[in-house]
C-alpha cells in the first residue's frame, strides 16, 4: 500500500518529537542545577580561603611538623587514585574523560613498578572499573550530584587513613574543573602527601600577603596539625563541588545538542513523510485517472470506434 | 570600636555580625576574650561556645564544635566545619544524643568518640539554654 511509507515516517516523527521533549526537560534542569552548583562553589570558597590563609599566617612563622600526612615516601609502592565521576549518565563526554584521565594515571603507577588503589565517586566510574576487573578499594555513590562537607569528610577520611596506615604512599585526584558553563577541564592533582605549608602557601590565592606576628595557642604546630586534616577535607570539597557543576554544565550541553538533533531529525524526516504523501497522492491520483481512462476508453470503443482508413471502402 | 566578627563554613559563610568583644575557648588555653585592638591570634577552639557581645550589649551565642579562631587586625574569622548558632540547634536530638553517650561512657570508660559526643551535646545544650 502507498500509505504504509508515510505512516512509518509519521510513527518516527512522534518519537523523536517525546525524544525531544525528554532532553528539553532535562537540559532546563540541568541549567538550573549548574547555577545551583556554582552558587554552592562560590559559597564554599571563603572557607578554603581562609584555610589557606592561616596556613600561609603559619609558613611565616616558619611552622614545620612532622605530620602523617606530610610523609614522603622514599619508594611509592602503591599509588592511590581518587576518581570523582557521575552516578547518572547522559553528559556527555564528562565522564569518559574523568575515566581515561585516571586510568592513564593507573598505568602510569604500574609503570613505575608501583601498585594501584581506586577510590571512586560516581556509579559511572565504578561500572567501568569493575568491568575491566580493575580491584576497587572504595567506592561513594549518591554524593557526586549535590556534595555535603560531611560527603567530602568521609571519603576524605578514608583517604586519609589508607595514607597514614602506609598502604598508599602518593594519592593523585582526578576530577573536572569548572572554569565557566562552556568550558570545564579533567584535572589530575596531587592530593598527598601535602607539599610543606611554604609551597601550600604560595598555590594559595596569597591574599595580601601574611599579617604580622601571629600569636599561636596551644602552639603553631598545634594549629599545623589541627589545621592539615581539615585542609584535606576542603580540598576534596571544593574539587566535589567543582566536578557537580561541570557535571550538570556538561549535562546541559549534551542535551541541548540532543535537542537540536531532535529538532533536526523532525524537519528532515517531516520532508521526507511529505513526499511520501505527495507521492501516495500521486500514485492514486494516477491510478484514479488511470482506471477512469481504462473504464472510459472502454466505453469509447463501443461508441465511436476508429475505423481504421481504407477498410472502409 | 567594634570588629567584623564572621564564622565560616564550608557551606558558607554561616554568621556575621558587628562586635566589641568575642568570648571563645582554645585548646589549652582556656577561655580568651578579644576586643578590638588585639594582637594577631590563631587558636584551635576547644568544644565549646563561641558568645559575641554586640555594642549595644546583647550577645549571640554559636556552638562551635571543631575549629580555628583568627584575629587580625579588625576582623575575627572562626573556621569551623561542625557549628551552629543558636536558634539551628534541635533541642530533642542533643538530649538524645546525650543520652546515647552517658550510657557509652558508662560502658566503656575510654570511648573517645562517645565522650567528643557528650561534649557536643553539653554545648548545644548550653548554647541552646543561653539563647531561652
Amino acid at each position: 500500500m502507498a500509505g504504509g511509507r508515510e505512516r512509518v515516517l509519521r510513527r518516527r516523527i512522534t518519537s523523536v518529537q517525546k525524544t525531544k521533549k525528554i532532553t528539553r526537560a532535562m537540559e532546563l534542569i540541568a541549567a538550573t542545577r549548574v547555577m545551583k552548583a556554582q552558587q554552592r562553589a562560590r559559597s564554599s570558597a571563603p572557607y578554603s580561603r581562609q584555610i589557606t590563609q592561616v596556613i600561609e599566617n603559619l609558613a611565616a612563622a616558619g611552622t614545620e611538623v612532622d605530620h602523617p600526612l606530610l610523609r614522603k615516601a622514599e619508594k611509592v609502592e602503591r599509588v592511590g587514585v581518587v576518581l570523582i565521576t557521575s552516578d547518572r549518565g547522559l553528559a556527555g563526554p564528562y565522564n569518559s574523560s574523568i575515566i581515561r584521565a585516571a586510568e592513564r594515571q593507573v598505568q602510569n603507577a604500574r609503570a613505575e613498578g608501583a601498585d594501584y588503589a581506586l577510590i571512586i565517586i560516581g556509579k559511572k566510574g565504578r561500572d567501568y572499573f569493575r568491568f575491566r576487573n580493575y580491584r576497587i578499594d572504595s567506592f561513594t555513590e549518591g554524593i557526586s550530584d549535590n556534595p555535603t562537607y560531611e560527603d567530602a569528610k568521609a571519603v576524605a577520611d578514608t583517604v586519609a587513613q589508607l595514607f597514614e596506615s602506609g598502604e598508599i604512599d602518593r594519592v593523585e585526584l582526578v576530577y573536572t574543573e569548572f572554569i565557566s558553563i562552556g568550558s570545564q577541564k579533567v584535572v589530575v592533582r596531587r592530593f598527598l602527601p601535602l607539599e610543606s605549608t611554604e609551597v601550600m602557601a604560595e598555590e594559595g590565592h596569597g591574599e595580601a600577603g601574611a599579617v604580622a606576628s601571629f600569636e599561636f595557642e596551644p602552639s603553631s604546630e598545634a594549629v599545623l596539625e589541627a589545621l592539615l586534616p581539615r585542609y584535606v577535607e576542603a580540598r576534596l570539597f571544593g574539587a566535589l563541588l567543582e566536578s557537580a557543576a561541570s557535571e550538570h554544565a556538561s549535562r546541559q550541553r549534551a542535551m541541548k545538542a540532543a535537542t537540536d538533533n531532535a529538532e533536526e531529525m523532525i524537519v528532515k524526516l517531516s520532508r521526507e513523510m511529505n513526499q511520501a504523501r505527495q507521492d501516495a497522492i500521486t500514485t492514486e491520483i494516477m491510478e484514479i485517472v488511470g482506471g477512469a481512462e481504462a473504464l472510459g476508453s472502454g466505453d469509447d470503443d463501443k461508441t465511436d470506434t476508429p475505423v481504421p482508413v481504407g477498410v472502409q471502402n | 570600636m567594634t570588629f567584623q566578627v564572621e564564622l565560616v563554613s564550608p557551606e558558607g559563610i554561616a554568621y556575621s555580625g558587628e562586635a566589641e568583644m568575642v568570648i571563645a575557648r582554645t585548646v589549652g588555653g582556656g577561655e580568651i576574650a578579644f576586643q578590638p585592638g588585639h594582637v594577631p591570634f590563631i587558636g584551635v577552639l576547644a568544644v565549646w561556645s563561641v558568645d559575641v557581645v554586640h555594642p549595644d550589649g546583647g550577645r549571640d551565642t554559636l556552638a562551635v564544635h571543631r575549629g580555628f579562631v583568627q584575629v587580625a587586625g579588625t576582623k575575627v574569622t572562626i573556621l569551623s566545619d561542625m557549628s551552629e548558632a543558636s536558634g539551628e540547634i534541635d533541642v530533642d536530638r542533643a538530649r538524645a544524643a546525650r543520652e546515647v553517650a552517658e550510657a557509652a561512657l558508662a560502658a566503656d570508660k575510654d570511648d573517645a568518640a562517645a565522650a567528643e559526643a557528650l561534649a557536643r551535646a553539653d554545648v548545644r545544650l548550653t548554647v541552646a539554654n543561653a539563647e531561652a
